[in-house]
């Protein structure tokens, strides 16, 4: 067992003899081999975000054609570390009225919330909690997160946070669905609900089994992040800042590192779903590797991401809405029963002849739902034509009532 | 006194601490939020047994979703959120009365009852599937699980049907 090879159990090793040797309990000993694994996985993980914040201003400052930070260390790399130092100097305001306690928890909450499902990713091979329900997990630490941004619009006493919170509910609830039903896809391939155990079913990684589930994951992930397009919780030109309006100082910052944080840890969990984690050439015997190739396939999702943050307008809340009940998850119900009833009649074949089927129904089935869409737009067009009458204005029209019954 | 004897009663305290101060405070919000640690608390005691399933589902259903909407619902419906009006109302005895009568039977219960110290069957290495298989066995419980199904979808149309807009009327 070489350095190289499994570094993480040595140092786990390592330090339990040592702790075993100062005549420490072997519960005591475990109790203290967590509390560490889990000091040093949020460390690193808000460490990471340093960088993140950096690459995400570099990136989207290209894509709006600006240069980005650029003054600070070269290539501006240093220039998280002056904001962070600025940030902590900074004065923590409460706002008068404020509920005290609760305001203070909010940021600490939502950041927890996703360094906690940090805990049952597989890092490497072997290494990691390997948690047999894993995958609800993750949904189920999401919730927190949640809470942690209707706690900071509620204890803010602000309209606009309370707005916010109304609208985080809205859309969190909302778009959990989906990603719940494209999560099942997964688990239902593999058959199991460990993570470990769905990197470890990945002989072809489910991104060509299951493309459009993959889609539906990585948009309903995006949504419940609450990036552009989906950043109506945070929508600058309606509600200001939305629930972290009166934040500042550290505060501030927690939400702000929770947010990077959020996107790459979905970044991470799409790699580990549909990507195949941390398969890879050489992985089994060098899982140092795996963890290199898991954070590249993370990195790559995360970078779509920000793409797409730096590409589309915000979205209205009824688009948003429609778009997630009337499209997404109905579409998210047919391909997980797609995936049961296929993967039952294909029990027998490879598994590469097992992900080409799968493929193609997939291909199948996107196609005829851009058919369908496509349909149905013509048809709304038709129906409620956009355009203005002459002498009109080209806008929403006044209430017809009349005409509204008839319609609807 | 184990490691794991120390965090069952720390989380103990905590849960019976949020527990009464679910109903001691006189702040909806702050009601809510106890409740919530306390579910949490349950939801640990479930992982302490090696439920991970329930404890997850715990959080996913109890959590993220009852608690959430209640929240959600006092936010809505509350005015400035607060509450100041009085905690209890005429009958507050009847409810004394009858949580101490369930809580005698319970501590009676578990008395009388001479329970193993000892797990009888040996814990399965993957009690979800187990699970999953007796939810659809005719000789398991899939008429109760069926049953469930139907009165879960009623709710569901009849939610709907409430919240109908009709345009015409």
């Amino acid at each position: 067992m070489g350095l190289l090879s499994h570094p993480i159990t040595l140092v786990a090793d390592w330090l339990r003899n040592l702790f075993l040797g100062w005549g420490l309990s072997q519960g005591l000993t475990t109790v203290l081999l967590y509390l560490i694994a889990a000091i040093v996985v949020a460390s690193l993980a808000n460490g990471w975000v340093i960088f993140l914040i950096w690459f995400e201003r570099k990136i989207v400052g290209r894509m709006q054609d600006r240069i980005g930070p650029n003054r600070v260390g070269p290539y501006g790399l240093l220039q998280p570390f002056a904001d962070l130092i600025k940030i902590i100097t900074k004065e923590i305001i409460f706002p008068d009225k404020a509920d005290k306690p609760l305001y203070v928890i909010a940021p600490l909450l939502m950041d927890a919330a996703i360094i906690a499902i940090w805990a049952v990713i597989p890092l490497v091979p072997m290494v990691g909690m390997d948690f047999n329900v894993a995958a609800l997990y993750t949904i189920a630490v999401g919730a927190f997160a949640t809470l942690g941004i209707i706690l900071a619009g509620w204890s803010s006493n602000n309209k606009f946070a309370l707005v916010s919170a109304f609208r985080t509910v809205a859309q969190m609830i909302s778009y959990e669905v989906p990603t719940v039903l494209a999560l099942l896809v997964p688990v239902l391939l593999a058959g199991t609900m460990s993570l470990q155990g769905i990197v470890e079913a990945q002989h072809v990684w489910y991104i060509v089994l299951a493309p459009l589930a993959f889609l539906i994951y990585f948009i309903a992930s995006v949504a419940e992040v609450g990036r552009t397009p989906f950043d109506l919780l945070e929508a600058e030109s309606e509600i200001v800042a939305g629930f972290h309006i009166e934040y500042s100082g550290m505060l501030f910052a927690t939400f702000y590192v929770g947010d990077f944080l959020h996107a790459f840890t979905i970044g991470m969990l799409g790699a580990v779903l549909f990507l195949g984690g941390w398969r890879g050439p050489g992985a089994e015997a060098y899982p140092i590797l795996g963890l290199i190739y898991l954070w590249i396939k993370a990195f790559v999702v995360y970078f779509v991401g920000v793409w797409v943050r730096g590409t589309l307008p915000r979205l209205r809340i009824d688009q948003m809405m429609n778009f997630c009940w009337k499209f997404l998850t109905p579409l998210a119900l047919i391909l997980l029963v797609e995936a049961a009833v296929v993967d039952r009649l294909l029990l027998g074949f490879t598994p590469w002849g097992r992900g080409l089927v799968h493929l193609a129904i997939n291909v199948f089935i996107g196609a005829l739902v851009i058919a369908y869409a496509r349909a149905y737009d013509n048809r709304r067009k038709r129906e409620r034509p956009l355009a203005a009458k002459p002498g009109q204005y080209p806008v929403a029209r006044p209430p017809q009532p009349a005409a509204e019954a008839q319609s609807d | 006194m184990t490691a794991m004897q120390i965090v069952f009663l720390i989380t103990a305290v905590v849960t019976l601490f949020a527990a009464f101060r679910t109903v001691t405070t006189p702040n909806l919000i702050h009601a809510a939020l106890w409740l919530i640690l306390a579910l949490a608390g349950v939801a640990v005691f479930y992982a302490l047994l090696n439920a991970n399933f329930f404890a997850v589902i715990q959080v996913v259903v109890y959590i993220g979703a009852i608690a959430i909407l209640m929240v959600f619902a006092i936010m809505l419906t509350r005015r400035e959120m607060r509450d100041r009006g009085k905690q209890t109302s005429g009958r507050w005895w009847w409810a004394a009365i009858l949580g101490a009568v369930f809580f005698a039977g319970v501590t009676w219960m578990i008395e009388a009852v001479a329970l193993p110290s000892q797990p009888t069957a040996a814990v399965p290495a993957s009690s979800i599937a187990d699970l999953g298989k007796a939810l659809v066995n005719p000789n398991g419980y899939v008429i109760p699980f069926e049953v469930a199904s139907v009165l879960l979808l009623a709710a569901l149309i009849g939610a709907v049907f409430v919240a109908w807009t009709r345009h015409n009327s």
